[in-house]
């Protein structure tokens, strides 16, 4: 019941809004809309890349360090490549938005980078090839102070190191 | 029957302070109606100040030790210092006997009168206090010093004026450790700076070469614990700061960080993250054992020791959101005490032991706000964008903390700062600071 009274109003709030910037000329909020799901990043501006074709980073919702289905497509991709290239080490860092007390962030930081370490082992990759640091909320990627950027800064990252 | 005599004796001065003495402040409760106090610049005879050139390059160090002084009470926001222009008498002569009538005029109802002389690479201080209605005198000091301790005459008056007047501890007399910050967000540069309580003589104690965060002082304040990525492995360290001594504080295979020292000095209370999970550990800094007081696959950080030694609280997200919890110090007991709406974080336990100072996350806001250690009695003290981490003042009636501010979208904007404020909720104030801030921790007394 809830949930179909939610899902109508999504609806409704849909339709408005196709109402809305059909009036006004194309807004960026909807661009925004696009760029992440429930409070989760799925957009690229800020992502770099192991390879071609391997991001090397994934992101998570506030407070969480739950992979989302995104995340585990593109860990199993890092593990791939990381079989191919069994001479190369990383280091998966943690980081948290600023919206946190700062030594809470620091934990979840560690929390994350460790969600996606374990993902990594779990598809064949040594632990011993892996380790990981958490930056809690101190090295964020975009300084914005609103929800698309503080989902930006929500990741963990995957780099060579050495 | 010396002992009923020396009783007696007691009882009376008991009886006479509180007959004669006409100004005391209630500290308790928010003052809006701040004591008007005269603070006479202590006078300086020709001689000393040739050598307080000499030795100082300040030609008049008695004003400059009274405006020390008159800040350190007018921030404390229980004092009005009044304007010196409207003095009608001498320093000097005020300092022998003031003319009650003259400073009564003025509304002044407590005089600070007093004189230094600099003679032999040596500062002589004597001070006094005066209740003009009761036209008294109501505390005389003295002091010798090096001449370079001159702003610390000042915040020892500044205390002896605060505890004579409010029958409690002062806290100017302290310095702050903090986190230095330059730079753009996305790369800021952090150094581990020291100062004075009113913002005067900063040191700067690392170089920026990596992250620091959160020093935290012992409680004879000569030595700082805090979190350091040196070699880009968070561990937590150990800083002497008169000998510039670091050392990483034991080895463990991971993170530590969020430490503190326990009341007595002899541990440091800390997180250690590994595997995804953050429990709390002590280390024992003369025989170096570890014990972990915490085992738990939730996040369990920022530990702080009750006065006593005796409990912990920390923050821990076990019952799904960042909470406070209270246990002993071995571990046992683990209770919850914070039930408000929100997340609660970075608990501190009062100096005095009776309350728990926090922050609390609701609805986008950050709140700095104090609770019973049972967490009954929840008071929040200020609301704003982003702010965090109190620390209590050593006599536990201010909270220091650290503000943010919003950024633009381009991340323009963003400034951190140090705010202070009163137990109360009254008298918030941003403490000054050279650089952008965070992370503050405040001493203990240094004189007592």
């Amino acid at each position: 019941m809830n949930f179909s009274k939610s899902f109508r109003n999504t609806f409704l709030v849909i339709l408005l809004s196709l109402i809305v910037s059909a009036c006004a000329t194309k807004k960026t909020t909807t661009k925004v809309e696009g760029q992440m799901q429930g409070d989760v990043y799925t957009g690229t501006d800020t992502v770099k890349y192991l390879a071609d074709g391997v991001p090397d980073r994934v992101f998570f919702a506030t407070n969480e360090s739950i992979l989302t289905t995104k995340s585990r497509d593109t860990l199993r991709k890092q593990a791939n490549w990381l079989r191919e290239n069994s001479s190369i080490n990383v280091v998966v860092e943690g980081h948290a938005d600023e919206r946190g007390t700062r030594e809470y962030n620091l934990a979840l930081g560690e929390r994350r980078a460790n969600a996606a370490k374990d993902y990594l082992i779990t598809y064949g990759i040594s632990a011993d090839r892996i380790s990981v640091i958490s930056y809690g909320k101190e090295r964020p990627v975009d300084s914005g102070s609103n929800p698309l950027s503080w989902s930006k800064n929500r990741r963990s990252v995957t780099v060579k190191a050495n | 029957m010396i002992r009923i005599i020396n009783l007696f004796f007691i009882i009376f001065f008991l009886l006479s302070s509180k007959a004669y003495s006409l100004i005391e402040i209630d500290i308790t409760r928010g003052n809006l109606d701040p004591l008007p106090i005269a603070v006479s610049p202590l006078f300086q005879d020709d001689n000393s100040k040739r050598n307080s050139i000499n030795e100082l390059k300040i030609e008049n160090v008695g004003s400059e030790i009274s405006l020390v002084v008159e800040n350190n009470l007018k921030i404390s926001g229980l004092f009005n210092p009044l304007s010196k222009d409207a003095f009608l008498q001498k320093p000097d002569i005020a300092h022998l006997k003031p003319r009650f009538e003259d400073w009564a005029l003025i509304k002044a109802q407590a005089l600070i009168t007093g004189k230094v002389t600099i003679e032999n690479k040596k500062l002589k201080v004597e001070f006094r206090l005066w209740d003009i209605l009761a036209g008294r005198e109501m505390m005389a000091l003295a002091f010798t010093t090096v001449p370079s301790n001159w702003r610390r005459v000042g915040h020892i008056i500044s205390d002896k004026v605060y505890e004579r007047l409010t029958g409690e501890k002062g806290y100017f007399d302290t310095r702050i450790i903090y986190v230095s910050e330059e730079g753009p967000k996305t790369a800021r540069v952090k150094k581990l700076a020291i100062m004075d309580q009113d913002g005067f003589n900063t040191k700067y104690l690392t170089l920026g070469n990596e992250l620091v965060l959160t020093p935290r002082f012992n409680p004879t304040s000569q030595m700082v614990t805090y979190l350091s990525y040196f070699k880009n492995l968070p561990r937590v360290y150990l800083l002497d700061i008169e000998t510039g001594t670091q050392e990483v504080v034991g080895d463990f295979p991971g993170m530590t960080f969020a430490p503190r020292f326990s009341p007595d000095g002899k541990k440091i209370i800390m997180s250690f993250a590994k595997d995804g999970n953050s429990d709390i550990y002590t280390m024992d800094l003369e025989n170096r054992i570890v014990e972990r007081i915490t085992n738990h696959p939730s996040i369990d950080t920022s530990p702080s020791y009750s006065p006593d030694n005796r409990f912990i609280t920390f923050n821990s997200d076990r019952s799904g959101y960042q909470q406070i919890y209270v246990m002993k110090s071995d571990g046992s007991n683990v209770k919850r005490i914070s039930f408000g709406k929100g997340l609660y974080g970075t608990p501190v336990w009062s100096p005095r032991g009776d309350l728990i100072a926090f922050t609390k996350l609701h609805k986008g806001k950050f709140y700095i706000g104090v609770m019973r250690t049972d967490g009954s009695g929840e008071r929040l003290l200020t609301e704003n964008y982003y702010q965090e981490a109190p620390s209590w003042s050593p006599n536990g009636r201010v909270l220091i903390f650290y503000r943010e501010t919003k950024s633009n979208d381009k991340g323009e904007g963003f400034s951190a700062k140090l705010w202070s404020i009163d137990l109360t909720g009254y008298n918030e104030r941003q403490v000054q600071t050279e650089t952008d801030a965070s992370d503050p921790s405040w001493s203990s007394l240094l004189s007592n």
